[in-house]
């Protein structure tokens, strides 16, 4: 059970135009740089991107934006990028915008085989629109769907040849759920280590989500708002 | 006097009870960790994945993989523990977050609530408030009394589009604390100097005054 890819480039050489991805990480956070970078190699067009964020003008998603390869972004949050806001305003871009947490949800039901989820998130605001409302105890509830995409492609701090994965700090965030997610998952990874090195206790993502992995090179880990405190 | 950033926040500070785990939102919010009484057991939720956020970094000592939901680089405290978004909204979700605290655009006398979007205009998006405010059993709001241009943000029904219905308990302003009540804002306190009368003009919801309305003390 060897799932070791060469590279991002031999991870994500099957995704073609059009096809539906989803992209782990918060902000800059955890995001799979490496199959980021592949991806605005490649050229593919026409994608339908689902991330709780778009990145920022020259990073991130921000890459894929700028070179136009993003038909319609799934996301909660997108204002840390002017080029995503042009492009969205002059409706060169389609845009859906979900709570955070039918986001992760949305997610997680996929990866657990369960067709749809109902969440008080959005009732009584636009985001409801044409959604089906179910009342249990007195509280309404939206129908929001499980996410069916061709491809997710995550970040995580180590993972072993059989595709298990262990996240580190707040760069866990969207990543677990959409390696469960994917129809094919690809995984980018800081450590890879043979299967058996790490602690079965301590994995977060099975490996049977996983369908490829590699270890990334290169990490830039960018940080949007760096704050300390005085010494 | 109007109420400075600090002093809102200062102010939701008093709100706080041993053992609560709070939500603060971006912000006005995030200001009110710098005013946890002293010896409170209160423990910081982050919705990208944390419990037990800890102040900023000293220099130097910046870890990218460690942000809060306003991507600033963070530390955690004793006791404080990594998830995923999925577990973070459903702790939400559940009613395990004792108190939110949120910045708003608008807020109407009923508790809706208005902050993630401008038509035409701003286009941001509502992160996890639609989540928060859906479930929250206890929600704040700190915003000013008024917007830029002088009009009241305190309104019968909100103009832009809602992030939640009815969902509002309080609200502290640079001019007043209000409550959320079925027959609209009850004014609580009002700000050193600021006058009822004030405060009236500057509410365009119902706002209901009961006897000698105190001022805040720091």
């Amino acid at each position: 059970m060897n799932k070791v890819v060469a590279g991002p480039a031999e991870a994500v050489q099957d995704i073609s135009d059009g096809a539906t991805i989803l992209l782990g990480g918060f902000g800059l956070c955890g995001i799979p740089e490496n199959c980021i970078a592949s991806l605005v190699k490649k050229g593919v067009k026409n994608l339908t991107c689902v991330s709780n964020n778009a990145g920022v003008d020259d990073f991130g998603i921000g890459l894929l934006l700028q070179q136009k390869q993003v038909k319609k972004m799934i996301s909660s949050y997108v204002g840390e990028n002017a080029e995503f806001e042009r492009q969205l305003l002059s409706g060169e871009l389609q845009v859906e915008l979900i709570p955070q947490g039918t986001l992760a949800t949305r997610c997680l039901a996929a990866g657990y085989g369960m067709p749809a989820i109902f969440t008080p998130a959005g009732v009584g605001t636009e985001v409801a629109a044409g959604k089906e409302v179910r009342t249990f105890n007195g509280k309404d509830y939206l129908l929001e769907y499980a996410f069916d995409a061709d491809f997710a492609i995550v970040k995580a701090w180590k993972g072993d040849t059989m595709g298990n994965l262990i996240f580190h700090a707040t760069a866990r965030n969207f990543n677990p759920l959409m390696a469960m997610a994917g129809k094919i998952t690809i995984a980018e990874v800081e450590e890879l280590v043979p299967a058996g090195e790490l602690d079965p206790d301590a994995i977060h993502t099975p490996g049977i989500y996983v369908q490829r992995i590699f270890q990334g090179t290169n990490y830039e880990k960018r940080i949007e708002q760096r704050t300390v405190t005085r010494r | 006097m109007s109420l400075t950033k600090e002093q809102i926040a200062q102010r939701i500070a008093r709100e706080l009870r041993h053992g609560y785990y709070v939500n603060l939102g971006i912000g006005i919010p995030t200001l009110v960790a710098n005013y946890i009484p002293t010896g409170m057991d209160v423990v910081l939720q982050s919705e990208n994945g944390l419990l037990g956020m800890g102040p900023f970094p000293f220099e130097g000592e910046e870890d990218p993989d460690l942000i809060n939901a306003g991507k600033q680089t963070i530390t955690t405290v004793k006791g404080s523990v990594f998830f995923d978004s999925a577990v973070s909204f459903g702790m939400i979700r559940a009613g395990k977050v004792d108190l939110t605290v949120l910045g708003a655009m608008e807020v109407s006398d009923q508790g809706d609530i208005a902050n993630w979007k401008i038509p035409g205009k701003m286009v941001k998006g509502m992160g996890g408030a639609m989540d928060l405010v859906a479930s929250a059993r206890n929600i704040i709001v700190a915003m000013m009394h008024t917007n830029p241009k002088g009009e009241s943000k305190l309104l019968r029904a909100c103009t832009l589009p809602l992030t939640g219905v009815r969902c509002v308990k309080k609200i502290v302003t640079d001019l007043a604390v209000l409550e959320v009540t079925p027959t609209g804002f009850l004014l609580l306190e009002r700000a050193p100097g600021v006058s009822v009368e004030e405060i009236q003009s500057k509410t365009a919801g119902r706002l209901t005054i009961q006897g000698e309305v105190p001022e805040i003390v720091f």
